[in-house]
């Protein structure tokens, strides 16, 4: 509802768009948790950013003398086992939790959008045996198909970037290959094939536009799954090697303390689920904003 | 090391290697452990009652809790109920299983002394102590999959309130308890359904952690342990079983839908 209903006159007199961006931006910022998802995600991001300016101490070399202090004004966390600043380590494990989450998302969204256009588009033996070999990694609980992947390929941050990317692509693929299949019977694919585009053309330059929106959509969404599949695998004492910072080993270093020091554990764990909120509620948002009929879809 | 490399077909290459153990699958042998010198049909055979207790316990309660949660929020649209629901939903979705566990056993466990903080008892052996020992990791695999199904259920429920047969069942004069119960409810499961394959899914995922958490002996410790002592026998074996259980599951989900809905036939 605007404000003030337009007279007649304004309104045959008003251009016949609507300015898509203007009612984008209107929609995206109506809702208070988008607003709130989208602070805690730039604070996320100056924070990897500027990590070692805004830390006082070493993340990874801990002052002995100070181990397992208790938050004070000098260490508003406290410090763990070694003596490392807990907001400090907290801080640097942004930067792990920022780069697996975007490097994984982007592999595994390019990936998966290349199958499932060319799945969709060729359909036959092709799409049969890309889409069964989605079916089959799609049988697997993800989080045990990208521990199974990480004992093969050993630790390592790149390592786990492969590992959830191979674990998420079916999603990607499954949904680029439903929205080819819609997009594909439209008018303006067959113009475009009687102006004698080749296929190449009509993926890029038809097709994969016209996917965007759900997509952009699909990639915030997965940015929080990844996020925490991520978080459970350095739980598991998987991926970034010490004295790397993850939230989710944080989480399981703190466990043993639980009882003199829980601030190790629970302040990890928090910094997870609001991030994961956080691209939860962008998500959302962006979803009402470009397209509300994808509700329920995505 | 020799003559163990050759005990356990280390010498051999791995692609071999992986035909042995594929082969021995059809003969119901599935090789022995190398950390744990044991037949893995057997290591494997001893935890999965333990996951499958667990994870089907966790199962039940996160469906007749998100079904409930999701049909409350969609019939009381806009009140306290429906914003409780989703704000649970959300947490739901967001949180880390792990961090729950914790979380958890330092209330309940470590402050209030309510809960024993780890382990598993067969339910043959103490029922009272089990049942104890499961409130927390059970929780802890629910929460997940309820907040999907409540998310999921609410949005088929506003779907199907709409629909025209809902307002005759409402002018013919019928009580509120039937048109939901009778109506409503029977035709927005459908998509619960579906996910209810997923859901179990994300139950032997999340048991990975959860059994960690609490000190369990399942199939998710199991191949934790083995992927740490690079025991590839195990976490194949064991990945293998856990995804024949979930297709198994979502074959029966499928055939489901047709008894379900008498609409969906297959030739």
């Amino acid at each position: 509802m605007t404000e003030n209903t337009p007279t007649i006159q304004e309104f045959i007199e008003a251009p016949p768009r609507v300015n898509e961006w203007r009612r984008f931006i209107r929609v995206f910022f109506q809702r208070k948790l988008v607003l709130f998802g989208l602070v805690i995600l730039s604070l996320l991001i100056i924070s990897a950013i500027f990590a070692p300016w805004l830390t006082p101490y070493d993340p990874y070399n801990g002052n002995l003398s100070e181990s397992l202090a208790q938050p004070s004004s000098n260490h508003l966390l406290g410090t763990d086992i070694q003596g490392r600043d807990t907001l400090c380590r907290l801080i640097y494990g942004a930067r792990t939790a920022l780069i697996v989450g975007f490097a994984t998302t982007l592999t595994s969204a390019i990936v998966g959008i290349v199958l499932g256009i060319v799945a969709g588009y060729f359909g036959g033996i092709i799409n049969m045996i890309i889409m069964r070999a989605m079916d089959a990694l799609m049988g697997f609980p993800m989080l045990l198909l990208a521990l199974m992947l990480s004992a093969v390929l050993g630790s390592g941050i790149q390592n786990v970037i492969i590992a959830l990317a191979i674990a998420m692509l079916p999603g990607y693929a499954r949904v680029m290959h439903g929205l080819t299949l819609s997009v594909r019977e439209n008018d303006y694919i067959l113009a475009g094939r009687a102006m004698g585009a080749d296929n190449q053309r009509i993926m890029l330059n038809h097709i994969l536009p016209n996917t965007l929106p759900p997509m952009i959509v699909l990639v915030t969404l997965q940015l929080g799954t990844v996020i925490l599949a991520e978080a459970g695998l350095s739980f598991l004492g998987i991926g970034i090697r010490p004295p790397g910072a993850a939230w989710g080993g944080m989480v399981y270093d703190g466990y043993r303390f639980l009882l003199s020091n829980p601030v190790l554990s629970f302040a990890p764990g928090l910094a997870i689920m609001l991030v994961v909120f956080a691209f939860n509620m962008v998500g959302d948002g962006l979803r009402d904003a470009l397209d509300p009929r994808l509700r329920g879809i995505l | 090391m020799e003559s163990l490399r050759h005990e356990y077909g280390l010498d051999k290459p791995v692609m071999i290697q992986y035909f042995d153990w594929f082969g021995g699958l059809f003969r119901g042998n599935l090789g022995t452990s190398i950390y744990y010198h044991e037949d893995v049909g057997k290591l494997l055979g001893d935890r999965f009652p333990i996951t499958l207790h667990l994870g089907l316990v966790a199962f039940i309660i996160s469906n007749i809790f998100g079904i409930l949660l999701g049909l409350l929020a969609g019939i009381r649209r806009g009140t306290w109920l429906d914003a409780v629901s989703t704000t649970l939903a959300n947490i739901g979705i967001t949180i880390p299983v792990f961090w729950l566990g914790v979380l958890l056993i330092y209330t309940f466990g470590l402050k209030l002394h309510w809960l024993p903080i780890y382990g598993y008892t067969s339910p043959f052996e103490d029922f009272w102590l089990n049942t104890k020992q499961i409130i927390m990791p059970v929780i802890c695999l629910a929460i997940t999959g309820m907040a999907y199904t409540a998310r999921q259920m609410r949005s088929a429920m506003l779907e199907v309130i709409r629909q025209d047969y809902i307002r005759t069942a409402w002018s013919k004069g019928l009580h509120e308890r039937t048109i939901i119960m009778k109506h409503a409810l029977k035709n927005s499961i459908i998509p619960v359904i579906t996910l209810m394959g997923m859901g179990l899914g994300m139950v032997f995922g999340g048991a990975v952690l959860v059994e960690t958490v609490f000190a369990i002996p399942g199939i998710g410790r199991l191949l934790v342990t083995s992927v740490f002592a690079q025991d590839y026998v195990v976490v194949q074996s064991g990945t293998l079983l856990i995804a024949a259980f979930i297709i198994l599951c979502n074959l029966i989900v499928d055939i489901s839908y047709g008894w379900l809905d008498p609409r969906i036939r297959y030739n």
